[in-house]
């Protein structure tokens, strides 16, 4: 059995840290596109070093995997990411649905589930009362979704997100720790960065 | 006998914005179903020039064309006027202040002849918020206008990295039964 064929029920996966999981990601990396959803999603991806790829998100609340669907279908070659927290994604999970409609292969999910809306005064959300994001993601028809047993299991499905064999969703359980820094607040910025940051090589002067 | 609404080749409505979308490269389709919209959405999902999207909720749509446009593919989001009354914050939160030219192509309902009270109601908050986001748009009321404004709406729209929305009047779509 391989690493990502490990399925841990959401029970039995550990509660990891969600800075130490982003700069896990990000160290993997090579050209491929990140999508930080609202909050400290984005800021943990600031946190974890800028790059030209990453696209930090301040406000629409659970877009943040339909806007990595469509940097994905718009550059099919491309890996993009889209880090989203439990609160977020519970607000879009129709888009769960679209993502397996499109079967975009280069698409990864990554949900960080602390059960709560940690910014905003970390009110519960409804993991805390045992809704399943992974299996929500499965029923939604992305067969590809696992629960991260632990740090090495991450890695590994991490690992195979770049391999562009998904669409593939990652659930991570993660602490209540704050996030190791405050994305920089200027949209215009971020956008221009991201489309220079992706622009297709051919493209590029 | 040519159907009102009809230019002299007997074009309709959706024809013609099927042609405009073409000339002008906005390839992705993003739309949550209305029946005023279902011709233009029939000839759209029938033409392989186009990739449609059926996502459930109208902010779905627009980030999907969002990140489409971040990553060089152009798009537009079809919705009718009670959709559009969901779309007031991701289009302050996202569209504006990140500069995305969100193209956006709304059927009228709710006005001139409409019999559903909620449609009613919600059809006098679009223009409000649109105005109050200062978001470019124009009502089309005949076909001779569908070619000219929705061209150069698009063109705006990417030319000065806005949102628009272009918005299908009854007197369009629904005189004369023309479609």
């Amino acid at each position: 059995m391989t690493a990502t064929t490990i399925d841990t029920g959401r029970a039995a996966a550990k509660v990891m840290n969600r800075s130490e999981l982003t700069r896990l990601l990000v160290g993997k990396l090579a050209d491929q596109a990140v999508i930080g959803g609202i909050g400290h999603s984005n800021f943990d991806l600031w946190a974890a070093g800028q790059r030209p790829q990453n696209f930090y998100m301040l406000g629409s609340m659970g877009l943040a995997v339909p806007i990595a669907l469509g940097v994905a279908m718009a550059q099919p070659q491309r890996g993009v990411f889209a880090l989203e927290g439990d609160g977020s994604l519970l607000m879009e999970l129709g888009a769960l649905g679209t993502v397996a409609a499109v079967g975009a292969r280069n698409l990864a999910i990554v949900v960080w589930d602390n059960e709560s809306y940690q910014i905003t005064g970390k009110q519960p959300t409804l993991t805390s009362r045992g809704v399943d994001l992974v299996a929500i993601a499965r029923g939604a028809g992305l067969r590809n979704s696992h629960w991260a047993a632990d740090e090495a299991h991450f890695g590994a499905l991490v690992d195979q997100a770049i391999k562009q064999e998904g669409p593939i969703l990652i659930g991570a359980r993660t602490d209540g720790s704050p996030p190791a820094g405050v994305t920089e607040r200027d949209p215009a910025k971020i956008r221009g960065r991201f489309m220079d940051g992706i622009k297709p090589a051919a493209a590029q002067p | 006998m040519t159907r009102q609404n009809e230019t002299p080749t007997g074009e309709t409505w959706s024809e013609t914005v099927v042609r405009v979308l073409k000339a002008n490269e906005v390839r992705l389709v993003a739309y949550v179903p209305d029946k005023v919209l279902a011709p233009l959405i029939k000839r759209i999902e029938s033409d392989d020039f186009f990739t449609v999207l059926a996502p459930a909720r109208e902010e779905e749509a627009v980030g999907l064309v969002a990140g489409a446009y971040m990553g060089g593919l152009r798009g537009i989001v079809l919705m009718q006027t009670s959709g559009f009354a969901t779309l007031p914050n991701v289009l302050a939160s996202l569209a504006l202040p990140y500069r995305i030219p969100v193209l956006m192509m709304i059927s009228e309902r709710g006005t001139i002849g409409d019999f559903q009270l909620g449609q009613v109601m919600v059809c006098r908050t679009m223009r409000p918020i649109l105005d109050s986001m200062n978001i470019e748009h124009f009502a089309i009321q005949r076909q001779e206008d569908v070619e000219f404004v929705a061209d150069r709406m698009i063109r705006q729209a990417f030319a000065t990295q806005a949102p628009a929305a272009m918005i299908l009047s009854p007197l369009l779509t629904n005189r004369g039964g023309a479609q």
